[in-house]
C-alpha cells in the first residue's frame, strides 16, 4: 500500500491471523481443517497413533514436520537402566516406529535429547505464526513465540501425523492483560499461578487465551514460556503472546531458523502477525502486576494458590457447597489444617524441574538461592535439568556443582518428578515443593502431595526445609 | 468407531468438580502400547488403597452400580493432561455416555473420537440427576438425534452438540478417511505456502 492511504482494515488479533493463514477448507456447518505446521511427538501419547496408521496401511504424511523426543518416562539417573518392562517396551516402540516412518527422533542418547516442550524452542522448531501440536497439553509452551499450539489426543495425533491437518473450530479470543511491573524476585512461575488463583481453572475453557500488557513485554522468552506453559491449568488449550525484539533475539542463530537475508524476512513475517491495535477479544481479563507476590499452591489444583505471607482457606471460605466439599477434601488429601500459615509447612522434597521451569535461567536463579548453603537435612532436593543442552550449559557455568555442594542431586534431562512416571516418585504422605505445574492427587506418587512454587521459592525451601518468602531471603545477610 | 445413536443405561454419580484425568486414569498405566484393556485402572488411586485391595468407602466399588454405563460428573469433567487413556479406561470399564456442567476441551474432543457421548446440561439438572442416581437403580436415556436425555419418570432435557461431531457420532465415522478426500486442498495449501516462505 503507498504510503500516506489510510488503512482501514479491521484490526486484527494475531490469533485471528495465525488461523485464517492455515484453513485449507472451510464448510458451512462444519469445522476449519486447519493446517498444522509442526506436530511434535513423545513416547506416551503417540505408540496408538502408529499403530492406527500400520492398521490402515497409511504413511506419515510430512516426517520433516513431525519431531519426536523420549522425556516422561526417561530414567535421570543410570540412563541406560530401565527398571521397568513396560516403560522400555514404550521407548523401544518410539524408537521403532520413527524409523518406520522416517521420523527424526532424539533419542536417550541423543545430545538433542529433552523435555518435549524444552527442546522445540531450544532447537528453533517453535517459531512465531506456526500452528503446533503435540499429544501433550503442556503444548500451549511454544505460544510464548506468537505460535498457535495446542495439546490434542491420540487420535488426532494419528489424524496429523496422516493428514497435516485437524478439523478445528474457531476458539473464541481473550486478552489477559497483565498491567503494570511485577516487584523484583515477583517471577513469571508466581505471575500465572496468581492469574489462575485469581480467575479459576476453567476460565479459559474453549478460548485461545492471548497475554498482552507491560509485565508481559517486559519478560524474556523463558519467562514467557513458563507463563504460556500453564495456561491449559485455566483450561485455556492454548495461550500465546505476540512475538517481538525479545522474540527474535531468541531464535536468532537457532538450528532450524533461517539465516541471513531469510532470517530478515521471517522478522518482517513475524513482526506482522502482532496483535493490532485495537483488536477486539471475546473476553478481556486484567490484572496488576505489583500485586503479585511469591506464590505457593496449598491444594490439589493449581488455583488453589496463596501469597506465602497467606494462610491456608478454611472450608466455610468456599462459596458454592461444592466449593466447600472441594476445600475439604484438598485440606485432608494435602494433610493441612484450615487457617494454617502457609510458611508453616514443612517439605521432605524439592523437585527443580519440568517443561515450566527447567530452562537455564530458571536453574540460575535457584542456584542463587543455594549458593554457599546447605540444603535442610530432612530434604531430599534434586535438579533435573529439562533438555541436554540445558544441562551442559548449566554445568559449563558450574551451577551442577553449586548445586551438589549444597546437597541437591543433579540429574538427567526428563520430566521425572513432574509425574514420576519414571522411578522419580514422591512417597505417600510425604511433601514436595515442586517447580512444576500440576499438584493433581497422586500426581507426583500415589498419596504424595505436591506445593507448586517458582524456582527460586523452592530453593529456598530446601534449605529452610519449609516454605519462606525468598525475597526477605534474597535480602538477608549472609 | 462404532456408531452412537440411543443409549439406555444404569447412571452412576461422581459428584465432585473438576476431576482431571490423572485421577482418571494414574500415570503408572500410561505406559502401554495399546488401545485396549484400561477399564481396570480407571479412578485407580480412588478405588484401591495402596494394598491394591478396593476401597469400601468409594462409590463406584459398590455393587449397586455394578454395569452402570453412564456416568455424571461434575463442572469441568476431564481437566488437565491430554491423555486419551482416560476416554479408553471409561470405555473399556463400560461407559458410554459421560454427563456434566461442562468438560476439559480436550478430552471432550478424545470422548467423541472414541464413540463416548459428552452431554453437558446446566448445573440445576445435573444435580437433580445426581439426587436421582445416589438412591441406586436409576437409568437414563440418551437419544443423540433429537440431542435429548430422559428417564421414565418424567425428566426430559435437551442438550447441544456441535453438528460435525454429532454426525460423527452418530455415523461413526472415520475422520482421517474423511479428510483424506481433501487431499488435493492439503497439496494446495502447502504448494501455496511453500511459494510464500521461499521468495
Ligand atoms: S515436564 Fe511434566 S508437564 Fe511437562 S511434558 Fe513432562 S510430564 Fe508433562
Amino acid at each position: 500500500m503507498p504510503k500516506g492511504v489510510t488503512h482501514m482494515a479491521t484490526p486484527k488479533t494475531i490469533i485471528d491471523k495465525i488461523w485464517e493463514q492455515h484453513v485449507v477448507h472451510q464448510e458451512e456447518n462444519k469445522p476449519d481443517l486447519l493446517y498444522i505446521d509442526l506436530q511434535l511427538v513423545h513416547e506416551v501419547t503417540s505408540p496408538q497413533a502408529f499403530e492406527g496408521l500400520r492398521m490402515k496401511g497409511r504413511s506419515v504424511r510430512r516426517p520433516d514436520r513431525t519431531f519426536a523426543t523420549m522425556d516422561h518416562n526417561v530414567p535421570t539417573v543410570a540412563r541406560h537402566i530401565i527398571n521397568d518392562p513396560v516403560s522400555k517396551k514404550q521407548m523401544e516402540t518410539l524408537q521403532k516406529n520413527c524409523e518406520e516412518f522416517n521420523v527424526p527422533l532424539a533419542d536417550i542418547d541423543h545430545p538433542d535429547q529433552g523435555i518435549v516442550h524444552v527442546i522445540g524452542p531450544e532447537l528453533g522448531l517453535t517459531q512465531p505464526g506456526k500452528t503446533i501440536v503435540c499429544g501433550d497439553s503442556h503444548t500451549s509452551t511454544h505460544g510464548a513465540f506468537g505460535a498457535l499450539a495446542f495439546g490434542i489426543g491420540t487420535s488426532e495425533v494419528e489424524h496429523v501425523l496422516a493428514t497435516q491437518t485437524l478439523w478445528q473450530a474457531r476458539p473464541k479470543s481473550m486478552n489477559v492483560k497483565v498491567n503494570g511491573r511485577l516487584n523484583p524476585a515477583v517471577t513469571a512461575k508466581d505471575l500465572i499461578l496468581a492469574i489462575i488463583a485469581k480467575f479459576g481453572v476453567k476460565f479459559g475453557t474453549g478460548y485461545v487465551v492471548e497475554y498482552t500488557g507491560e509485565a508481559i513485554r517486559n519478560l524474556t522468552m523463558e519467562e514467557r514460556m513458563t507463563v504460556c506453559n500453564m495456561s491449559i491449568e485455566a483450561g485455556a488449550r492454548a495461550g500465546l503472546i505476540s512475538p517481538d525484539a525479545t522474540t527474535f533475539d531468541y531464535l536468532k542463530g537457532r538450528r532450524h531458523v533461517p539465516e541471513g537475508e531469510a532470517f530478515k524476512n521471517a522478522v518482517d513475517y513475524w513482526s506482522s502477525l502482532a496483535s493490532d491495535e485495537g483488536a477486539a477479544y471475546d473476553a478481556t481479563v486484567e490484572i496488576d502486576a505489583d500485586e503479585v507476590e511469591p506464590q505457593v499452591t496449598w491444594g490439589t489444583n493449581p488455583s488453589m494458590c496463596i501469597p506465602v505471607s497467606g494462610h491456608v482457606p478454611a472450608p466455610e471460605d468456599g462459596r458454592s457447597a461444592a466449593d466447600k466439599e472441594e476445600i475439604e477434601r484438598a485440606l485432608e488429601y494435602m494433610g493441612l489444617e484450615a487457617h494454617q500459615p502457609i510458611s508453616s509447612v514443612t517439605v521432605d522434597h524439592v523437585f527443580i524441574g519440568s517443561c515450566t521451569n527447567s530452562r537455564l535461567s530458571d536453574l540460575r536463579r535457584a542456584a542463587k538461592v543455594v549458593e554457599g548453603k546447605k540444603v535442610h537435612p530432612s530434604v531430599k532436593a534434586m535438579v533435573v535439568p529439562g533438555s541436554q543442552t540445558v544441562k551442559k550449559a548449566a554445568e559449563a557455568e558450574g551451577l551442577d556443582k553449586t548445586f551438589t555442594d549444597a546437597g541437591f542431586e543433579w540429574r538427567e534431562a526428563g520430566c521425572s518428578m513432574c509425574l514420576a512416571m519414571n522411578d522419580d516418585i514422591v512417597p505417600p504422605g510425604e511433601r514436595c515443593a515442586s517447580t512444576s505445574n500440576r499438584n493433581f492427587e497422586g500426581r507426583q506418587g500415589n498419596g504424595a502431595r505436591t506445593h507448586l512454587v517458582a524456582p527460586e521459592m523452592a530453593a529456598a525451601a530446601a534449605v529452610e526445609g519449609r516454605f519462606v518468602d525468598v525475597r526477605s531471603y534474597l535480602t538477608a545477610p549472609v | 468407531m462404532e456408531p452412537v445413536k440411543h443409549h439406555t443405561g444404569l447412571v452412576y454419580p461422581l459428584n465432585r468438580s473438576n476431576i482431571d484425568t490423572d485421577q482418571i486414569i494414574p500415570k503408572q498405566f500410561l505406559k502401554r502400547i495399546e488401545r485396549q484393556g484400561f477399564g481396570q485402572f480407571l479412578f485407580y488411586n480412588w478405588r484401591y488403597d495402596n494394598e491394591g485391595n478396593p476401597k469400601e468407602d468409594f462409590s463406584l466399588n459398590d455393587p449397586a452400580y455394578e454395569g452402570a454405563s453412564i456416568l455424571i460428573a461434575g463442572e469441568n469433567f476431564g481437566c488437565g493432561s491430554s491423555r486419551e487413556h482416560a476416554p479408553w479406561a471409561l470405555q473399556d470399564f463400560g461407559f458410554k455416555v459421560i454427563i456434566a456442567p461442562s468438560f476439559a476441551d480436550i478430552f471432550y474432543n478424545n470422548c467423541v473420537k472414541n464413540g463416548i457421548l459428552p452431554v453437558q446440561l446446566p448445573e440445576e439438572q445435573t444435580s437433580e440427576l445426581v439426587k436421582k442416581a445416589e438412591s441406586g437403580n436409576y437409568n437414563l436415556s440418551v437419544d443423540l438425534k433429537n440431542q435429548v436425555v430422559y428417564d421414565d419418570t418424567g425428566f426430559e432435557a435437551s442438550f447441544e452438540i456441535i453438528n460435525y461431531l454429532k454426525e460423527m457420532l452418530l455415523n461413526g465415522w472415520d475422520e482421517i478417511a474423511v479428510t483424506l478426500t481433501h487431499q488435493d486442498k492439503i497439496d494446495a495449501f502447502e504448494q501455496a505456502q511453500e511459494k510464500t516462505t521461499s521468495k
